[in-house]
Order: C-alpha cells, then structure tokens, then sequence
C-alpha cells in the first residue's frame, strides 16, 4: 500500500477544508475518519443504502461511491451542514415532529437527500418524494412518517 | 407476584407526542453510533471469513499476515481464552463461542475463521487475503428436508439431542418437543370439516441499515471496555466475559446509540474478536465494522422452515381441532425461534383440542437470530392461510368466525398458560368496523387485479430486568438513567411514564443510558419489553422519589409523613393549608438531608400479550406478476400508548417488514449452499416508492399487570402481514401461493395455471 497520498482541497458545509489522502479512499471514509465528520453513516459501501448521501456541487451522491480525491475544488455538504446559528433547518424540525426517524442512522441520508429536493422543487407531490427518496432506505418507519415531514417541510420553508 | 391495576382515563403526560430527548443529536449528525467511536491510538481489525457452506479446516497459516507491513495481530479460535479448556465449556456457550470464530469446521459460508488487527481497515483487509487456510469441503445442508434426509451429512458431530425427552445422536433435528392439549389425534373424528395444508417459507434478514461493529480496549490491568452496536449491553458484557474467562466486574460496555435491531442484534459476533485483538496488538483499542455481505451471510437471519397445520371446525362455526408441525430452520446451531413459534401458532384462537409439534433443525445458513416476534410471522402465515381458506370453503364471514373463535381471557394458549385480561375481540370489532373493511378496493386500473385479504397475529411481549434510577436536581429537573438500549423513542417513552407519576412536564426529566457498571442490569431491548418493563421500573422509581421528598417536606413543615398527600406534582398537608411543588422543594432540600435519589429495580415475569390484524388490499398485474399494496390497515390492541407518534411508527414499521417478507424477501441459496443475494441490491427492501401509507388504528384494552396499561407495541404488527397478503393473492388469482416469498414469478404461476 506504499502510494502516495493525494492533496485534496476542498469545501466543506461552506468552509475551506485540506486533508491528504490515499488515492482509494472513499469520500465517506475521508468525511468520517479524515476530516472528522461522522454525521454521514456506512449502511452498505456499494451505494444501494442511501445512508451516506452528501451533496456535491448540488448533487445528491452516495459518499461511499465517490472517491474523496474527486472532491478537489469541489463543493460539499453533509448533515452537519443543514443546521446554522438560528436553528434547526425547516427538513430537521419537521422530522423530529412528524416522528421521521426511529433509530436515526438512516436520518442523516434522508435529510441530505430531501434538502436536495426541495432546493430545486420547492413544492414536490407526494408521489415525487417518494419516486426522490427511493434511493435511500429506512427500515424502521415505513417512510410514511417521513414523507409527512418533507411536506411539511416545504410548506413551512 | 401480579399487581392489578386499575385503567385510569385521564393522563396529562401519557398519550401526547413531546418531541424525544435524542432527537436533536439525531437530525444534526451528532449521535454517537458504535462505528463512530474514537479513541487514541484506535486501529483496525477485519475478519476473515468461510467460502463454503459446509467444510472441516484442515490447517490455518497466518505466517504471511503476521508478516505484513501494518498488522498488529492475526487470531484464530485457539487464541479464544475459554477455548483452551474445551472439555469443560457449558454446550451452549461452546456453541456461541464457535460461531463467533469456527472450530474445526465451518457451517456456513460467512463463518469466521481468523480476524487480524492492522493500523487500517485497509491492511486489515489486504491482510486477511493473506491467510491461508486449508479445508475439506463437505456437503452442505440446505433446508429443512435435507437435514432430515437419510444419510444427510451432520453439522454437529458431537450433539446430544433432545427428541421428546430422550437423547438422539448423529441428527440434525437438533430438538423435538410437543405441546398438547385436549386430544387433537381423536377429536379431528369429531371435526366436520378438516382442512390440511403444507408450507414453506426461506430465510430473511432483518436487514438493519447500520452493520455490526464493536469497538473494544482490552487494558494492561485486564479491563475490558466495549462499545458495540446492540439491542443490549449487558448480554454483549455477559456473553464477551464468558468466552474471555473474565469476571463480568472487569468488563464495561459502553453505550452507543444502535442504528436499527428489530431482534438481530441480540446476539454477540464481534465484541470477543476485537478485545483478543486489542489485547494481542499491545493493548490498543481496536475496531471493528462487519461489511454488508458479511452480515447478510454471518449474521442474524430469521429461520425460514416447514410448516404443516391441520384444522378441524364444526358446522357450527367452532374450531374444534388444531394440529401443527413446526420445522423451522435454526441455522448452523441450535436456537431457532422454535419455542416461541410453537405457542403463537394456535394462539389466537380458543381450541379445545391441540397438537403442536415442533423441530429446531440444523442446516448450513448462519445461525438464525430474532426478528420481531421471533417464530410468530412464519407459524401465522401457514395458520391464517388455513383459516381463510375454511371460511372461503364454509362460506363464513372471516372477521366474525374468528370473533367466535378468538382467545380471551381464561383462554388456554397450546402451551397451557391461560390468559389474563387481553383485548383480541376488542381488535377483531375495531377491524370488523373499520373504514377499510367497510369500503370496496379501490380498482382505478382495469387491466390490473385487486384483491383483500385479511389475517391475525399474536406476541406474547416480555418483562424481564429493568432498572431506573432517579435524581431530584437543586434546579427541580429530574435526571433519569436507565439501562435500555434506545432504538426508537424509548428515552421519552419512559421518561413520559415518570413525568406522569410525578406530576411534570416530559421536558423537565433528562435520561441518559450510561455503561454497564452505572446502572443496574437492564435486560436486552428486545421482546417490545422497554416501554413496559424500563417504564415500570420508571414508575416505581418516582413512587420511591415521591416518599423521599414527602419526608423532606415532613422535616420542612415540621408535619408527620402521613399527614402529607401528593398530587400532580404538589405535596399538600392533611391538617394546614401548606402546599409546594417539586420545583420549590428542590431548592429547600439539601439541609433536609442531602440530595434526594431513588432507584427501582424491577424483574416482571409477565407481559401483556398483544393481539393485531392486518387488511390488506393489492394490485397485481397479471402480465408481469408485479405486486402492490395499495392499501394497508394495521389495528393493534397496544393496551396503552404511551408515545402514541413512536407506538403507531413501530406498527407501520413492523407492517412494512412483514409486507416486505411476504413480496419480496428471501435468502436465495445456491446449490453450494452460499447466499447469492448479499447486497441491498439483490435482496430487495420495501423502498418509499413501494409503500402506500399504512394506516393504523390502536385499540387501548389496558394490560392490568402495567401502571398504565402497556402490553408493548413492537413485534405484533409483523405477524399479520404474510397471511394478509397470500389471502390477498388468493382473493384477486383464486389461487393461494404457499410459500415465501410470494414473487411475481410465482404469482404468474398461479394466474397461469388457475
């Protein structure tokens, strides 16, 4: 594994970020073990999960499946970044009062996810939320329950 | 000993929807999960696994891995501590602790075989590749039928089993018992319609999104600390002291929050492998996260099996007999969810005469784990199946025939125990009256067709262990600590049961789970056990808070204990006008004698069983065989709902399990024995784009064995679905599929050939 390690700048949540990293490493794996980011979570490291959904230059990818040195120059954000000085994004404040989440390991996924929605389509149906978050999987609410809260979301924002 | 209580009406607390405690570290990517734990110096250890099913290791070389630039250690099951005293290990924990590292022989494809411990994940890996081990390869075991074979190939060589009571040896049918009741055999003469069916169901997953992982640090003075991924913390500190030959008092497991269970992570894989690796690398605290297809293939399925249920009614409408065969397939060592299946299969249902046979077979797929209502889905699949089917035949209304029939209080389950007060016909006649059942199915595409069907489930729930203690801060809050893993809402729905015993508001109790050597043992989150159990614990816990600050009121007033009441919060004296809430008694109490503490242990022996139905309406295209629920009634008797938002998120969460398990789900096994769809790819989950919304509706009849009424809410919901829908198939094909899962593929079977 003698490689050599590569120099990634980057932004991340609106903050310049640097950090080295091996050529394999995935954009997960930098976010959690590199840059200390452990809101973005590994359900299954081949993108079927949805459980490490970031947005990358205003595209919603699966972080396991995107190697951390594609991020040089590039724009990041993570769950971490959704909340600000004031308070709870619209997307987290409606989970927690629509009961959205139940373990919560899936959250952080779907909110990066639905934020990605609703930046570009303000006012989704019901049906495109569901056609939009049927990459990310919840086994515990039935999405029901989420699909409530990034309506409410939308209505509230 | 059983206290009855009364069901009170009125609650301030109970039954309102606070936004939980965790819920702010949840949306905001704080929460620490087991994967997130750092500590200094933290390396990593990998897992080598088993390619075959079914093999005798000749030999294991690790020399090469040891070798390797980055590794800290390479161990085998030798390096086990109990392992160097075979002869003298409890069976049980033997086979627990060869299923975490094999023995001599491997018995499924997944199996660990060596783990290695590196200054990476990545050399971990690339280090594992490194090991050579040598096998045999034997014929593998692959369901029910084959274990039971002539001559089939045995997993367990040295099994000593029990076959109604005497000891077999050279089987897979790792036990043999039988519930009895009345004269099933003789009484089916007296039966004036019988009807007899055969199925058969394969393995699934519970398929939580956050894999196992354990983090362990085994130290230079012998103290184990862990944090893993589980439904309970205290089993993983038992269990990893057992196989390390440690005293418990020298392991601490430590709390993380866990990212889904639903009874699969009940069992212990990683926290023994990575503590030898973190005493074998020099005492650096390692990690470990087992990659999807390793828990897919190495942990928790539930057991798929074979079940034949005979049924016997009257003209009258009485079932007058029932008899079961249970095979269930209990994995690579013995422990499916037999036990319980047998007694949930018949026990909705008053029958005078009853035969349940059960077998715990041995076949080459990981050892079978909980999943939610452990044995119920499958037993009830096959039963509600027969009893659609004789209602169809007798041509009798399937909601009322089951009315006539349903368990009650006195009824006998097969098991023998007769039932305190339990609320089935109650959920029968809020299924009888819902809107669902009383509109049409919803047709809107004439080239597709609809059908409903209808099914019942049963859980016993569970009590067990809890422990709860309670701290009256100087600023009137409440701190509160417990021992139950949290893995949806349970914080606050305990929390809410000890503002409502001391006349708060939610908002002013603060939980915390801490490690096992701060709390007292708090069994396994598991069995819908936490809200019933933990929440009584809670509840004593703030009566015994109560009588504590009544005698501090007593020494502020200058007034005698008895002469002091308390109500919603107040403490009021009999004989003066005196009157003060918590929150002024907490600033006045230290000169009282300190600060005031209770803590309340509790061990229920007994649950309130919990009784549900599923209604369900699909859509079938009879081109492709492609199969939705396009509407879904989930009715539940919850006894009481505490948290009614999380109660009603854990029966439209079980509902969409049990659909997910009857449509989609399944282990599919090659001829080798191995699993060929290990990735969320391949084994296909309900997504949002395959649920319509589930609705629910919660019958309240109280347990009287609970405070406040709780039977425990989240395994029922899973029953029901399986029948519901194979009695949907039935109702829009005219045929029944009888096994599962119920694929497009076997739907088109049944359209095709009527």
């Amino acid at each position: 594994m003698a490689t050599d390690k590569i120099h990634v700048k980057t932004t991340i949540n609106g903050r310049p970020e640097e950090f080295l990293t091996d050529p394999y490493v995935s954009l997960l794996d930098a976010l959690r073990e590199i840059v200390g980011l452990t809101g973005s979570k590994e359900g299954c490291l081949d993108g079927n999960c949805g459980a490490c959904t970031v947005n990358v230059n205003g595209r919603i990818v699966d972080s396991c499946l995107v190697l951390a040195a594609e991020v040089d120059g590039q724009k990041v954000e993570t769950v971490e970044g959704m909340a600000s000085a004031d308070g709870l994004h619209p997307l987290q404040q409606a989970f927690l009062e629509e009961a959205a989440l139940q373990c919560g390991i899936c959250t952080p996924g779907f909110l990066v996810a639905s934020k990605g929605l609703l930046d570009n389509e303000p006012n989704p149906s019901e049906g495109r939320i569901r056609h939009w978050l049927a990459g990310n999987l919840c086994r515990c609410t039935g999405y029901e329950n989420i699909i409530k809260a990034v309506k409410k979301a939308a209505e509230n924002s | 000993m059983t206290i009855n209580f009364e069901s009170k009406k009125k609650y301030n607390v109970i039954g309102t929807n606070p936004i939980r405690h965790d819920g702010y570290d949840k949306v905001t990517g704080r929460a620490i999960y087991g994967a997130d734990v750092k500590l200094p110096g933290l390396i990593w250890g990998e897992v080598l696994r088993s390619p075959y099913a079914h093999a005798r290791i000749k030999s294991i070389d690790t020399s090469k891995a040891e070798k390797m630039d980055g590794v800290f250690a390479v161990i085998t099951s030798k390096d086990i501590p109990i392992n160097k005293n075979r002869s003298g290990i409890d069976v049980n924990l033997k086979r627990d602790v060869d299923n975490i590292l094999a023995y001599e022989k491997v018995l499924y494809k997944g199996h660990p075989v060596a783990a290695v411990s590196a200054a990476d994940r990545n050399t971990a890996k690339e280090a594992c590749k490194l090991i050579e081990v040598k096998y045999e390869i034997l014929e593998p075991v692959k369901n029910v039928d084959e274990a039971i074979a002539k001559n089939a190939p045995i997993l367990l060589e040295d099994i000593e089993a029990d076959h109604l009571g005497k000891t077999v040896n050279n089987t897979n049918i790792a036990k043999h018992f039988r519930h009895e009741l009345g004269d099933a055999n003789n009484e089916f003469k007296n039966s004036d319609y019988i009807l007899e069916k055969e199925f058969n169901l394969q393995m699934v997953h519970q398929g939580y999104i956050e894999p196992h992982n354990a983090t362990a640090h085994w130290d230079e003075n012998d103290h184990l600390s862990l944090w893993s991924s589980t439904q309970g913390m205290f089993a993983v500190r038992d269990l990893t002291a057992g196989f390390l030959d440690l005293p418990i008092s020298k392991v601490t497991s430590n709390y993380v929050e866990i990212g889904g269970g639903f009874g699969g992570k009940t069992k212990v894989y990683l926290p023994p492998v990575a503590a030898i690796l973190s005493k074998k690398s020099g005492h650096k605290p390692v990690k470990i996260i087992m990659d999807r297809i390793s828990v897919f293939q190495g942990s928790g399925p539930a057991p798929g099996g074979k079940i034949i249920v005979k049924i016997g009614v009257t003209n009258e409408g009485k079932i007058n007999s029932g008899a079961v065969d249970i095979k269930l397939e209990a994995g690579a060592y013995p422990g499916s969810a037999i036990p319980a299946a047998a007694v949930c299969c018949l026990a909705c249902y008053n029958i005078p005469n009853i035969r349940v046979d059960a077998y715990d077979v041995l076949v080459n797929k990981p050892k079978s784990a909980a999943y939610r209502a452990p044995g119920s889905p499958q037993v009830s699949f096959a039963v509600e199946s027969v009893i659609d089917e004789i209602c169809e035949k007798m041509t009798w209304d399937k909601i009322d025939f089951r009315i006539a029939n349903a368990s009650k209080e006195g009824t006998r389950k097969p098991d023998g125990v007769l039932y305190h007060k339990i609320g089935f016909i109650e959920t029968l006649e809020a299924a009888k009256n819902s809107d669902h059942w009383n509109s049409k199915i919803d047709k809107k595409d004439k080239n597709k067709i609809y059908g409903r069907g209808i099914a019942c489930g049963y859980w016993h729930n569970g009590g067990n262990r809890s422990t709860v203690d309670l701290i009256l801060q100087d600023d009137g809050n409440i701190a509160l600590n417990e021992g139950s893993a949290d893995i949806g809402g349970t914080r606050t729905s305990i929390s809410m049961q000890v503002a409502e015993t001391l006349g708060m508001p939610v908002e002013s109790i603060h939980p915390s789970i801490p490690d096992t050597d701060k709390i007292g043992f708090t069994a396994t989150t598991g069995g819908s056990r936490t809200t019933y159990a933990t929440g009584y614990a809670g509840w004593e816990a703030a009566n015994k808070l109560i009588e504590e600050m009544k005698k501090r009121v007593s020494i502020l007033w200058e007034e005698p204990e008895e002469e002091i009441d308390f109500a919603d919060g107040n403490f009021y004296s009999k004989k003066s006008d005196l009157k003060m809430n918590i929150e002024e008694l907490a600033t006045k109490i230290n000169p009282t004698g300190g600060p005031v503490t209770s803590t309340a242990s509790v061990n229920l022996s007994a649950a309130g069983n919990g009784f549900g139905i599923g209604i369900c309406d699909l859509e079938i295209d009879p081109h492709t065989g492609k199969t939705d629920v396009i509407r879904y009634t989930a009715v539940q008797d919850v006894g009481k709902a505490i948290y009614p938002q999380y109660a009603e998120g854990q029966i439209r969460g079980g509902a969409v399990q049990g659909i997910g398990w009857a449509l989609n789900e399944e282990y599919y096994i090659e001829k080798d024995g191995t699993m060929a769809n290990t990735s969320f790819l391949d084994y296909r989950m309900p997504t949002a784009l395959d649920m319509p919304n589930i609705d629910v509706i919660m019958v309240e009849v109280a347990n009287p064995l609970h405070p406040f009424g709780v039977r425990g809410v989240g395994e029922v919901p899973i029953v029901p679905p399986l029948a519901a829908v194979g009695n949907a198939i039935k109702d829009a094909t005219g045929s029944r599929i009888y096994s599962t899962p119920m694929k497009p593929r076997k739907i088109l079977e049944v359209i095709d050939n009527g």
